[in-house]
């Protein structure tokens, strides 16, 4: 909580972009997190990768379940949709609302305990789906919300705030996702906001589910000495392995290729999403490549991050369901619904 | 390099009012008395720098306004003057809370000339430490300009006699209608030390034909001193001033009141040059006064002996060569009854013999020391308008505090040179989870306008005061517009985390955190560019995670201390800057941060 409101005046020289938009445009209600929550930080990405894509607010629909993460969605873009579902059932609730409206841009915000424990079977079917969505999973191995307890997330050997290690195997959602066929992961740290907003910019453009698994430090409950989440140990144990540069379709490409660069991918609308410093050894198309470095450094103690495995000729869930190109909310009543005639005449054809 | 906070001019300079202040008066603080109607605490705290703030509330030239960072905000400053006068007007007696003068005197004897603003604050800073002082004034009442030439309907005579006599009352020895006449005579008193604050009072001369040859050319300062003692009460129909300053505004208001019904101020360039305070000119015009832009005097014209017009050029500035050079267009006749040339004024010293050892340097100007205010002679110090020419009543309070402090260090035989430092305070205003000492949320109220007397309500009279003062309602909807800029954000890099919380919650985008570099490249790698060279960059130590470092543009900050409300670990703090301003005799406790110092979280986690 903040004793005031934002004031609502801006630096003289904030920039705006290609719709006459500031920065200041696409936030939302003053945060109620604990002061210094790596949450806060991933929003204010969020809001910069919105802003620097051009995104009219009122085009984007937030989805969220429960958790210190799932409040998020209301501290950015105030004139967006959005749904705040029940406990781990935002996924559902995101494929039910791109199923009517596939024109809107989703994207998704959960946090570990929503996505991974009681919400872990709806993630694996969004995954399964291909759902054409963003998938933002604010992982900071706590349940901060219910003071702190490990979530399952929580690395082997990690302490509580009390000094109690933790000893149960953890889920890894980049693993999780590789293994169930995610078209787009990645991993990105709430400290790191010049890696992380074009992350987040490749996967919203990105056509299919983009799941980006961003350590999230909690600083009330799990930034102490001993967490393997917090602020130091995230920065100390860093493996950046892919960095990208996000290229949109509509910018002129000038910039020369630095050094080091040696791969791109071009997404399905034209933009360009550049790997940085990667070695010839990895390819980010290669997804048990992605799964075997990850697991290697894993086991090393290291955090793999970057945008790790990515394929864009996938086919999303309306691909799969051959459904029509215009969003079915935009459809006339009659051929949305062709009454009963329709019906019996089709149920005539099975007969 | 990291900046270094623990020179008090680094968060003076944040606070921009203050900085402007060639008094450095505490603003944000006696805005903040005001608001909490503690009017007796504002304004002594105002007197302690400025020593007028009745008379200051209502006539300064406000240099603190366009430094004001409210302007930087939305576009109009924090009426901060017209403020300054609430706490005046509203305070209760301040008798028991001046300073106390002892009965032992200290065997030192100073003369000071002139009875205006500089010696008076000469005067109030000396009393108090034991002097004997002794001043010399030619009229019959103390003030000098501000009595003579700022009309009544300006400053009323209750307002200056109040502050005035508050210093004379502390026992000050003054000798009316005693004009010095030699200072070498003065000299020969045997007093310790000599201050010449005697002013500028000689209006500038237009020769032009046709000058001498009637009644109705008058020279501003003096008629508007003839006015004040009422040898002057009537002037024509048709009055033309000559000049834009600001005794051309006193000049034409005053002639609207004697009579004076087509009065025009004649200039010789255009509006974003004219020496005036927007103010003045804007009420100058409610008043019915005509500007005249880009009109040259040339000759008076007369007709049997009595004068009927001013010819003038009509001109067109254009730029050449970088210098704006002027073309006549045409020459006019401006018909007049009446003409007051307000064009400047000069210092004049017939009375200091050339042989007394006070150096005069070409142009009959006095040499004085720009730091100690010392003459040439050992014991002779000049200060106000006497010392390099016109300024304005803030500068003269400003240049008595430095000559006091002179005289003192001449008396006690300490080196002039040898100046008191500054020191500073710096206090947490913390006072809970998410509560601050100060008002932190911004008011987005527009800046309160002055109410003025009815137009016929004020020319009935010479002594009717124009300027009403703000309301009740006004004055709390101004005082909350203040950005409390003397509530610092302090920075203490070893306690960051970098979570970024501080550089997402604020709402003008004036911290970032990046790697370290040379200033002009830092300013365009921040969250905004800090494109306003005026202002400074704070940027701290390495941070202990990344070795990166915090910056933070001074320009806008609106000082609403939500940087250190969502700081986890209370790296941010906001901490209440007080300036400790040194004045003559007066030691201060020096209060400064030690380098290197390690400050412990407001909660030990």
């Amino acid at each position: 909580m903040t004793s005031i409101q934002k004031p609502p005046v801006r630096h003289p020289s904030l920039q705006s972009n290609a719709l006459g938009l500031t920065r200041r445009d696409y936030e939302g209600a003053m945060s109620t997190l604990c002061a210094g929550c790596g949450h806060d930080s991933v929003t204010a990405a969020i809001v910069q990768a919105f802003f620097e894509l051009d995104i009219p607010p009122h085009r984007a629909a937030k989805m969220s379940g429960i958790g210190c993460s799932s409040k998020t969605t209301a501290y950015f873009m105030r004139q967006s949709h959005g749904f705040n579902s029940v406990h781990g059932r935002m996924p559902s609730v995101a494929s039910g609302a791109n199923a009517a409206n596939r024109d809107l841009i989703y994207i998704g915000i959960s946090g570990d305990g929503d996505s991974l424990s009681i919400g872990l079977g709806q993630l694996c079917h969004a995954i399964r789906r291909n759902v054409d969505m963003l998938y933002v999973l604010e992982n900071n191995g706590v349940y901060g919300l219910t003071k702190g307890q490990f979530s399952a997330s929580a690395d082997v050997g990690s302490k509580s705030k009390r000094g109690e290690p933790n000893v149960q195997k953890p889920i890894d959602p980049v693993l999780l996702a590789l293994s169930l066929g995610a078209t787009f992961v990645a991993r990105g740290f709430s400290g790191d906001k010049a890696r992380l907003v074009p992350m987040l910019k490749a996967g919203l453009t990105h056509k299919g589910f983009a799941i980006i698994d961003v350590i999230s430090p909690c600083v009330t409950f799990n930034d102490h000495e001993g967490s393997t989440k917090s602020y130091r140990f995230t920065r100390e144990n860093y493996h950046e392995l892919a960095a990208v540069d996000f290229v949109p379709l509509q910018r002129e490409i000038t910039a020369a290729t630095e050094a080091g660069t040696s791969v791109s991918v071009t997404m399905h609308d034209g933009s360009i999403v550049r790997f940085r410093e990667v070695g010839s050894e990895y390819d980010p198309t290669d997804r048990d490549a992605a799964y075997a470095h990850v697991r290697t450094h894993q086991e090393r103690g290291e955090i793999v991050t970057g945008l790790l495995y990515i394929d864009e000729q996938s086919s999303d869930m309306h691909d799969i369901a051959h459904t029509v190109e215009r969003p079915l909310v935009e459809l006339p009543y009659e051929s949305l619904c062709p009454g009963r005639e329709a019906l019996e005449k089709l149920m005539d054809e099975y007969r | 390099m990291p900046t270094d906070v623990s020179n008090p001019q680094y968060y003076h300079k944040v606070v921009d009012c203050q900085w402007a202040c060639p008094a450095h008066t505490n603003v944000p603080e006696y805005i903040r008395l005001i608001a909490q109607g503690r009017y007796t605490e504002s304004y002594l705290l105002n007197r302690e720098s400025n020593v007028f703030p009745g008379i200051l509330g209502r006539t300064c030239d406000r240099p603190c306004e366009p430094a004001c960072r409210r302007g930087r905000v939305d576009g109009k400053p924090v009426a901060i003057c017209r403020l300054k006068r609430v706490a005046a007007d509203l305070r209760d007696d301040i008798h028991e809370f001046l300073p106390a003068i002892p009965a032992q005197k200290n065997g030192k004897r100073v003369a000071l000339v002139g009875a205006g603003p500089a010696s008076l604050t000469v005067a109030n800073d000396l009393m108090p430490l034991g002097y004997e002082v002794v001043i010399y004034e030619k009229h019959q009442r103390a003030g000098g300009l501000m009595r003579v030439n700022i009309p009544s309907f300006r400053l009323p005579a209750e307002v200056l006699d109040e502050e005035t006599q508050i210093i004379l009352d502390m026992g000050v020895d003054i000798r009316y209608e005693t004009p010095v006449t030699s200072m070498a005579a003065l000299l020969s008193d045997g007093y310790d030390a000599v201050f010449v604050g005697s002013g500028a009072p000689k209006g500038k001369e237009l020769e032009l034909p046709g000058r001498h040859e009637t009644d109705q050319v008058f020279i501003g300062i003096e008629w508007l001193a003839n006015v004040h003692f009422g040898h002057v009460d009537r002037i024509g129909e048709r009055v033309l001033i000559i000049g834009v300053g600001n005794t051309a505004m006193d000049c034409c208001r005053t002639s609207r009141r004697l009579g004076g019904k087509d009065i025009k101020v004649i200039a010789r360039r255009s509006r974003p040059y004219f020496k005036a305070s927007p103010w003045e000119l804007e009420d100058a015009e409610e008043e019915g006064v005509q500007i005249v832009e880009n009109h040259s005097p040339k000759r008076f014209v007369l007709e049997k002996g009595k004068l009927v017009g001013m010819e003038m050029d009509r001109l067109r500035w254009v730029e050449q060569n970088g210098k704006q050079k002027s073309e006549i267009l045409e020459t006019v006749l401006l018909p007049c009854d009446s003409v007051i040339l307000a064009i400047g004024q000069e210092n004049s010293f017939p009375w200091i013999e050339r042989d007394t050892g006070v150096g005069f340097d070409d142009e009959n100007m006095p040499i004085v020391d720009k730091k100690t205010f010392a003459s040439t002679r050992a014991g002779v110090f000049f200060g106000g308008d006497a010392a390099w020419g016109p300024e304005n009543i803030i500068w003269a309070v400003e240049h008595g505090h430095q000559a006091a402090i002179s005289i003192h260090n001449h008396c006690m035989g300490i080196p002039l040179d040898e100046r008191p430092a500054y020191g500073m305070n710096l206090v947490s205003a913390k006072v809970g989870m998410h509560s601050w000492s100060y008002s932190n949320d911004y008011s987005p109220a527009p800046r309160m306008k002055m109410t003025h007397a009815e137009l016929t309500k004020r020319f009935s009279k010479l002594s009717v005061e124009v300027e009403l003062g703000f309301t009740l309602e006004q004055t709390v909807a101004e005082v909350e517009r203040c950005l409390n800029c003397d509530i610092e954000t302090h920075f203490t890099s070893n306690l960051c985390i970098e979570c970024d919380a501080c550089v997402d919650v604020c709402p003008v985008s004036c911290l970032t955190i990046a790697p370290d570099g040379p200033e002009p490249d830092l300013r365009t790698r921040l969250s905004a560019p800090a494109l306003n060279l005026t202002q400074d960059v704070y940027v701290s130590a390495a941070l202990p995670q990344t070795k990166r470092v915090m910056v933070k543009d001074e320009d806008v900050c609106l000082h609403c201390g939500l940087c250190a409300e969502r700081c986890p670990t209370a790296a941010w703090d906001m901490r209440q800057f007080d300036l400790l301003v040194p004045y003559a005799g007066r030691r201060l406790p020096i209060a400064t941060l030690p380098s290197g110092h390690v400050d412990r979280p407001v909660s030990a986690a």
